[in-house]
């Protein structure tokens, strides 16, 4: 290979990337207007991870007769990059498009790259969670996403590590042992103790995850999205609360192999789970844990991690038809569906108060009834507000600087001027 | 570049027997054949590099003059994001580790090879073909893949590196945990994957060194190591300073290996320990929405070290060469 062509190469990978010439690799969306009545011929729905929506398009279909091609994207790591790539394109984006919590605020930002839904659908702001259907809104009052699910906060706790300790194991039993986040640090102190000195928890970002949305104010923003991520007292209880249970923590930061390998070592005893995280934690624990596991309530209430919208972009052909499907996709009955498919939690209200979605149980955690656990926390939910860079700021500031404290790379203090520094560049918008 | 092709003169184009028009127009055809057929056989390249190669540096140079917001608004800001990237502390932290990598992986790389490229050199071995094969075999292998198993070996909990070190009594290390263990890491991954590369093009230069050197060196008496480091390392410089340009370009673009390594996380550990410019590029201007203007200043910035670097290695070989 010549010098040059090295040299070119190097160019067109690092330079083509940056500039996102995706419209050389976007998939072309199909412009079929069919000629009745100019109903579409297809709508298109992305979405990421598993949202339950196989069954419900195959019903959508056969009641409007319009054809949906359902688009999943495994990771939302991999969704992202594409949804940005249709954007700045201006063309390949699925006409109802699915929005993560952190997605959905950073995309706020430039509201004019989706529809405003509420000219296009009836009137749903009474019918969910109230917080979560602000959350749908941009800035400039547009509704932009239907709210879908919700990430509402429980613990996983292994029921044969917590025997072995001398702990309870009964599910109410271990929920009593932590109504607060005192309680919770003083049940892993006994785990520790009396299993050899194991450690309790995944990891303290973990806890900080759980705290942060618990505390009902702003969190690295305040309302005017001025940061103030180093004065916020919801920041600082999740900093201090976290960083306080180190002596109990695993260390295994989140989606490392350390920690998806921790679960069937049994390297730790809890952790926290949104209802989308039961299956990761069923995955990781394999066939062979199966009823180990068992489902308490979230220290301290509520919680929230992640939960969802579906948007309809406004480079979509179809708007009228797109918003329409995302309104069904989002509805009472189809919420109870999804949760059955694949335990995305509802946000309709009356969703959350159906028979069949409270009397649920889960088989592979030992029959808890999941439906009610998670029914029970969402109303605990405290709303908050999130600012546009939220989720950089959470996960290129925050849990960083945790985890450097965690490992020992900083004391509290270090660890905290990193947070407070890289909290204003990452948090800059 | 010193690598010299000699080419054939053009023969001139046989007498052709025919008729005067027939011969003329044949004539100008053979002329206009001649003139401009060989800009249409390079012509693809120049596409091909026009269009993904050319324009997206261009581009990035257009957008790294702005304010630019990859799915919304940008405005021209002339060089602030060139001033600010100056000052830019973790910009600085990048290069770094870049070179800090590039340093770990490339010294004892090249060693290996040439260390290697003798032994292959030799005409006494038997089954060459299947060890010049075999040493390649790792460069085929899929960067992802290599970056997963390497990523597994190194882990701190359950990894082999870590339960070999505890047999001569090393406590676990962190691997991802301190610059030095993940440079050491990703330096690792990167050797295994380019020496045998390195390899092959350092023999191919050996194997160009003629051979009545080598002979008339063993009547006057000289040994094995004294005819390497007389005739064999003087004779594959020009080699030798090609595979360096080769690998400083690959250093510089280091991504794919830090970037598994830390779990997929575009930081390259909590206090950036591994962080490379190329991460860096696109933390800033694919993962940040908001600062893809700055990232495209970041992607010109990593341009211009990789010309820097080429030119010093060009000085270097020009200097060496008299």
């Amino acid at each position: 290979m010549s010098l040059t062509t090295r040299r070119t190469r190097m160019a067109a990978a690092a330079l083509a990337a940056i500039t996102a010439v995706g419209g050389l690799a976007a998939c072309g969306k199909d412009d079929d207007t069919s000629s009745e009545g100019g109903k579409p011929a297809k709508l298109v729905v992305d979405t990421f991870g598993e949202m339950g929506y196989d069954e419900l398009v195959k019903q959508y279909e056969q009641q409007t007769g319009i054809k949906v091609e359902l688009r999943k994207t495994a990771q939302l790591g991999e969704y992202r990059p594409k949804l940005v790539r249709y954007l700045a394109t201006g063309k390949g984006a699925a006409d109802v498009t699915a929005l993560e919590e952190g997605i959905l605020n950073e995309f706020k930002a430039n509201p004019r790259n989706w529809v405003d839904l509420a000219p296009l659908v009836a009137d749903h702001s009474t019918e969910y969670l109230p917080w979560k259907w602000e959350l749908g809104k941009a800035p400039d009052g547009r509704l932009i996403g239907l709210p879908t699910d919700v990430g509402s906060l429980a613990v996983c706790y292994r029921k044969d590590l917590f025997e072995a300790a001398g702990l309870p194991t009964d599910r109410d039993q271990v929920s009593a042992l932590w109504p607060d986040w005192n309680g919770f640090h003083e049940a892993g102190r006994k785990y520790k103790q009396g299993s050899g000195g194991k450690a309790f928890i995944d990891s303290v970002t973990a806890v900080s995850n759980g705290v942060l949305f618990q505390q009902g104010s702003d969190l690295f923003y305040d309302k005017e999205n001025n940061i103030i991520a180093d004065s916020s007292p919801a920041v600082k209880a999740a900093w201090e609360t976290a960083t306080s249970m180190v002596d109990i923590s695993a260390k295994t930061a989140t989606w490392s192999p350390e920690w998806s390998g921790g679960f069937k070592q049994g390297t730790f005893a809890a952790t926290f789970c949104p209802s989308w995280m039961l299956g990761i934690v069923a995955d990781n624990s394999g066939e062979a844990n199966k009823g180990k596991w068992d489902v308490a309530a979230v220290p301290g209430g509520g919680g929230n991690w992640g939960g969802s919208w579906l948007a309809v972009p406004e480079q979509s052909a179809h708007q009228k038809e797109a918003a329409k499907l995302a309104e069904f996709l989002t509805n009472a009955t189809s919420q109870v569906e999804a949760f059955k498919a694949k335990g995305p939690l509802p946000t309709n209200l009356e969703a959350l108060k159906n028979e069949a979605f409270l009397s649920y149980t889960n088989e592979y955690f030992s029959g808890a009834p999941t439906g009610k656990i998670f029914g029970e926390s969402v109303s605990k939910i405290e709303p908050v507000h999130l600012g546009p860079k939220h989720q950089a700021v959470k996960e290129n500031a925050l849990e960083p600087a945790l985890r450097s404290f965690e490992n020992g790379q900083a004391s509290k203090e270090k660890a905290w001027e990193q947070f407070v520094k890289d909290a204003a560049i990452q948090g800059a918008f | 570049m010193s690598l010299s092709a000699t080419t054939a003169p053009p023969s001139p184009a046989p007498p052709r027997p025919g008729t005067a028009p027939r011969r003329r127009r044949g004539h100008l055809l053979n002329r206009l054949d001649l003139k401009y057929s060989p800009y249409l056989y390079i012509a693809p390249f120049f596409l091909i590099f026009g269009a993904f190669g050319l324009y997206p540096m261009l581009r990035t140079a257009w957008m790294s003059l702005h304010d630019w917001d990859m799915v919304g608004d940008h405005s021209f800001i002339g060089i602030d994001n060139y001033t600010r990237l100056v000052s830019d502390e973790y910009f600085w932290n990048a290069l770094v580790n870049t070179f800090g990598i590039f340093a770990l992986s490339t010294i004892p790389q090249l060693l290996l090879a040439l260390f290697l490229a003798n032994l292959l050199n030799r005409s006494l071995l038997r089954a060459k073909t299947f060890f010049r094969m075999a040493i390649f075999v790792p460069n085929v292998v899929s960067v992802a893949a290599v970056a997963i198993v390497f990523g597994m070996l190194f882990q701190r909990e359950f990894g082999l590196i870590n339960w070999l070190l505890s047999f001569v009594g090393i406590d676990q290390i962190d691997w991802d945990g301190q610059r030095w263990s993940a440079w050491t890491a990703i330096a690792t991954m990167v050797n295994w994957r380019w020496t045998g590369y390195n390899t092959l093009i350092l023999l191919a230069g050996m194997q160009a060194i003629p051979k009545d050197l080598y002979e008339a060196a063993a009547i006057d008496g000289a040994g094995a190591w004294r005819q390497f480091w007389r005739i064999t390392l003087p004779m594959v410089r020009p080699t030798l300073i090609f595979v360096v340009i080769l690998s400083t370009i690959g250093g510089m673009q280091l991504f794919t290996e830090p970037l598994l390594f830390g779990n997929g996380r575009i930081l390259g550990g909590n206090q950036r320990e591994f962080q490379t410019l190329a991460m860096y590029m696109y933390e800033k201007g694919i993962e940040n929405l908001n600062t893809a203007g700055y990232g495209a200043a970041v992607a010109w910035a990593i341009f211009v070290i990789i010309v820097l670097m080429s030119l010093l290695n060009f000085v270097l070989v020009r200097r060496s060469a008299k």
